[in-house]
């Protein structure tokens, strides 16, 4: 059929909001996402003051994105098994299998560094493989399935590894987990080039920023209001160019920041502008409408599950570098934190809803937190106490919500 | 003048970017049947939400009397307490529950201990059934119940409430003509019987003709008037200028523009069995074909097959495959999978929408584009600045009323959201569509709009397949007819030569030669 669209100018008043109508959407429409950004500051900043500054020097912010990066790994593939309407309980045996598997070729039979890696990655696809079997083609929830998965992987990893832990690594597989990129264009105290990278990267969002933004004036979308944009993108640049100061004065740009920045990316477009992701959005949101709408339920189901072995596979990498070995008992209830990090993060319980940059402020608020209690030295049962309680208010507060969005005047 | 049970006095209710009401008035006599008409997304649901407590005290502004108190409901409990039970547009009842456990649900009948007393529960549900007109076993799934009879099962459930005041929003949408019929006149003997007053929203004007007392109208969340129908001048047309604001002159469009061509699609001998119960046949032999340019109608009793006919065709979404051919243009085509379907240019609108046709809680614009993607996809990456502008392209066509393209599809009034389905199926440029119930729960109005769209696809050479239980719609939209019962295609007539008797014969016609092996198929 043939329609025409309303022709308004570009840039008239009716797609640019006005200030005030900008930010009275962030605090109405977008609160949920608004709200997990000011709780992340709010605890960035809790910290900063109950840790006495300790929670923002080099050394730490470099210590959080060394130690949780497998966690954030995680929590991408677990925010897309979220949306799809399922679960993956299997995730931590599948990131220890991994790396047993991994650590036995290299350590053991002295086999390339690189080897282990793609031995790693391969075994996670493969187990992702397995388990989507399971869930899409034979129709086995995936609760269930992995919930097996969880159990038979940590017994693999127990074979494989013959009850003993293995260590260490050649040097080249640990500099993937703690390795960093400095010193190649020098800098006086200060590492030079990881300050380069961060403006190279700030000023390419900034770029997009500002092209996505004159698209959609010429698409007559809304967008906010122009000051409150440049604030935005004002605000971005600071926090990240501060970031990358603290990195510089201390080691400089970790690998696994690297690894993680690419995932993020590659990630949120696969989520957003491929077919595939939103296919898991509409198999999560309606089922049957999605089957009846032409949708391949049973392959995007696949998928969802293979991408998740494939990160758990990558994060079994991270972990064995940065354990510098493997351990019978690694990665016991990373499914958990990955799964927190996904609903702290937005996702919704009953499926078709949820972010990968959601999930990655999900894990990073995580992580400050546990990093922040260890610092201030709280007892692990209490880590565990507060961490609980916060994923259970993140829901409510989601829940609760919704109740008002649907009420609200 | 008798006294007014209920007064809604200047009811203002805002949801972000919508105004769904302004300042709406409502009076009910005690003892009436007070009807509620008015477009798609006019505000009639919101304002019984808002008088049932689903939007409780102090969301909406404005006062509520009911029954000479002011009312302040926090919840549907209170609301319920003080006697007012709504029955939504949706059914709400639990398909595995037994029918006595759905009328008590929420309301157990707790004997000693607190322990629900069983016995006692069976004999008053069969008692309150009694009222309802229903005779059946209180311990039967409500799920293996028609539609027909759900819907008065939740009467039954709403009579065990001790109800005064009665809102039924949109109750016969989903019910054939004689199971309408049989709610109507329960309508009118509950009032007369037992006194109690009924809110009734529809979009059937004949039957508001028929029930009610008086007929408020609301046009774009405000009151229009209000009608007593006993005058002699309260009649449909009546309505309908209240409710679009203009003369009416048609309920359908002419058909002009439309040239019959060669055959496009055909189904022959299409077979397919239950799909839990193997040896049970749902639809048996079924051939049916439309030709380019040509509006095809299957009119058919609830139960025959109708959609299990459509669903199984298109890409086996129902039962299990026995056997049959389908072709496009003459030549045999495979419709295995939806996707196969898609790309053949076939589409289906199904009959549920909130069940089937949409994923509520995504906005308008995924929606749309759900069926289509792969026409705004180039090398796996979707532009999603021109799927934007197709969504955009589509409200205007189409005339979705709301804010904007951004909004979940949930939060559409449910005209709206078939018209979303209809966009949806457009865009995959099929040249075979298949509309079951394109009308449910539509205003006269936007009636006439897919009537309009339906011609147009017809005067494009599309070839379009109508299913729907309301003879008149297919009367006036088709150039042939296709009759549909027990799972057979028991005849076929051209326009010229349907009427609603011709038809009603053969849509009830048993079969001759075999007995009834497939009984009425009520859906799964
Ligand atoms: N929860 C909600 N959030 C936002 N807008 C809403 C919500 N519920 C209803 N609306 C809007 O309010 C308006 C009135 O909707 P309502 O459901 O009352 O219409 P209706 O008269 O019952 O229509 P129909 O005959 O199609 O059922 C519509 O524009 C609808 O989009
Ligand atoms: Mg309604």
């Amino acid at each position: 059929m043939s329609t025409t669209a309303t022709a308004k100018k570009p840039g008239s008043d009716e797609s640019t909001e006005s200030i005030g109508a900008s930010i009275r959407a962030a605090f109405t429409t977008n609160l949920r996402q608004s709200g997990i950004f000011i709780a992340f500051i709010a605890i960035v900043i809790l910290f900063t003051f109950l840790t006495e500054g300790t929670l923002l020097t080099g050394q730490n912010v470099t210590n959080i994105i060394l130690q949780y990066s497998y966690i954030l790994v995680l929590a991408i593939g677990m925010v897309i098994v979220i949306i799809g309407g399922h679960i993956d309980l299997s995730v931590g045996s599948v990131v220890a299998f991994s790396g047993a598997v991994s650590a036995v070729l290299v350590i053991k039979n002295g086999m390339p560094w690189w080897v282990g890696v793609l031995a790693a990655i391969g075994v996670g696809i493969l187990v992702g493989a397995w388990q989507g079997f399971w869930v899409a083609f034979v129709g086995i929830p995936a609760f269930i399935t992995t919930l097996a998965g969880m159990l038979m992987f940590r017994g693999a990893t127990y074979l494989t590894l013959e009850n003993i832990s293995l260590s260490p690594f050649p040097a080249e597989y640990a500099r993937i987990g703690v390795g960093f990129q400095n010193g190649l264009l020098g800098g006086p105290g200060y590492d030079v080039f990881t300050l380069v990278v961060f403006a190279i990267a700030v000023a390419a969002y900034i770029f997009t920023q500002f092209r996505q933004r004159a698209a959609a004036v010429s698409y007559n979308q809304h967008v906010a209001a122009m000051p409150l944009f440049i604030v935005k993108l004002v605000a971005v640049a600071a926090v990240v160019m501060w970031l990358s100061w603290l990195l510089a004065n201390n080691r400089g740009l970790p690998n696994v920041l690297i690894i993680l920045t690419i995932l993020v990316i590659v990630y949120t477009l696969v989520t957003t502008r491929t077919v595939f992701g939103r296919n898991v959005y509409a198999i999560g949101g309606n089922l049957t409408a999605a089957t009846l709408s032409g949708v391949k339920v049973k392959w995007v189901n696949f998928g969802i599950m293979l991408n998740m072995g494939f990160l758990a596979g990558v994060a079994g990498v991270l972990f064995g570098a940065r354990s510098n070995g493997a351990q019978p008992g690694a990665g016991n209830m990373f499914e958990l934190d990955a799964i927190a990090a996904s609903f702290i993060g937005g996702a919704a319980v009953t499926g078709g809803v949820g972010k990968v940059t959601g999930a990655i402020i999900g894990g990073l608020i995580m992580a400050t937190m546990t990093n922040g209690m260890q610092l201030i030295g709280w007892d692990q049962s209490l880590q565990n106490i507060v961490k609980g309680l916060v994923l259970l208010l993140a829901v409510a507060f989601d829940v609760y919500n919704k109740r008002r969005a649907g009420a609200s005047r | 003048m008798a006294e007014n049970i209920l007064e809604m006095h200047s009811i203002t209710k805002t949801f972000p970017g919508v105004k769904a009401l302004e300042d709406v008035e409502l009076r009910v006599e005690k003892g009436e049947i007070h009807a509620i008409c008015g477009e798609n997304g006019a505000g009639k649901s919101t304002l019984m939400k808002v008088l049932s407590g689903v939007y409780p005290y102090g969301t909406y502004d404005g006062k509520i009397v009911f029954q000479g108190k002011e009312a302040r409901y926090h919840s549907i409990k209170e609301s319920e307490h003080a006697g007012v039970v709504i029955i939504h547009q949706e059914l709400a009842l639990v398909p595995h529950l037994t029918v006595a456990e759905n009328i008590f649900l929420g309301n157990e009948r707790k004997g000693r201990f607190g322990l629900i007393d069983w016995n006692e529960a069976n004999t008053q549900a069969i008692e309150l059934m009694h009222q309802v007109g229903l005779d059946e076993n209180p311990t039967t799934p409500v799920g293996q119940l028609g539609v027909g009879k759900q819907q008065l099962i939740e009467i039954a459930k709403a009579l065990s409430k001790d109800v005064s005041l009665l809102i039924l929003d949109e109750p016969t949408a989903a019910l054939n003509d004689s199971d309408s019929q049989h709610l109507l006149d329960l309508m009118k003997r509950l009032r007369d019987e037992q006194g109690i007053t009924s809110i009734m929203i529809s979009h059937k004007l004949n039957e508001i003709e028929y029930v009610a007392d008086t007929t408020t109208i609301i046009r774009d969340g405000q009151t229009i008037e209000t009608l007593d129908m006993s005058d002699p001048e309260s009649n449909q047309d009546r309505i309908i200028r209240g409710m679009v604001g203009r003369e009416l002159e048609n309920r359908y469009p002419p058909k002009t523009g439309r040239h019959v061509g060669e055959e496009l699609f055909r189904v022959e001998n299409w077979s397919v069995n239950h799909p839990t119960q193997p040896d049970r046949i749902v639809i048996d032999n079924a051939s049916f074909d439309v030709k380019a340019g040509e509006v095809v109608g299957i009119a058919g009793l609830m139960g025959a097959g109708r959609t299990e006919l459509a669903m199984s065709v298109f890409g086996r979404t129902y039962g299990r495959h026995g056997s049959g051919k389908v072709y496009k243009r003459g030549k045999e085509i495979h419709t295995r999978s939806v996707a196969e379907c898609i790309q053949n240019g076939i589409a289906y609108a199904t009959e549920d929408r909130k069940r089937y046709g949409l994923n509520l809680i995504d906005d308008i614009r995924h929606n749309i584009s759900a069926a289509g993607i792969h026409k705004l996809t180039s090398n796996g990456w979707i532009n999603t600045n021109e799927e934007l502008k197709v969504a955009q392209e589509y409200r205007v066509a189409m005339n979705i009323k709301t804010p904007s393209v951004l909004q979940k599809a949930g939060n559409l009034s449910g005209g709206n959201q078939q018209k979303v389905v209809l966009s949806k199926w457009m865009y995959t440029d099929a040249d075979v569509v298949i509309l079951d119930e394109p009308t449910r729960g539509i205003d006269v109005g936007a009636k006439y709009e897919i009537y309009t769209i339906i011609n147009k696809l017809a005067s494009e050479g599309k070839a379009v397949v109508i299913i729907s239980s309301e003879l008149p719609e297919l009367l006036g939209t088709c150039d042939r007819i296709f009759t549909l019962a027990f799972g057979r295609i028991t005849g076929q007539l051209p326009i010229d030569e349907a009427n609603p008797e011709a038809l009603m014969k053969l849509m009830t016609q048993e079969r001759t030669a075999k007995p009834a092996a497939a009984s009425a198929g009520e859906g799964k």
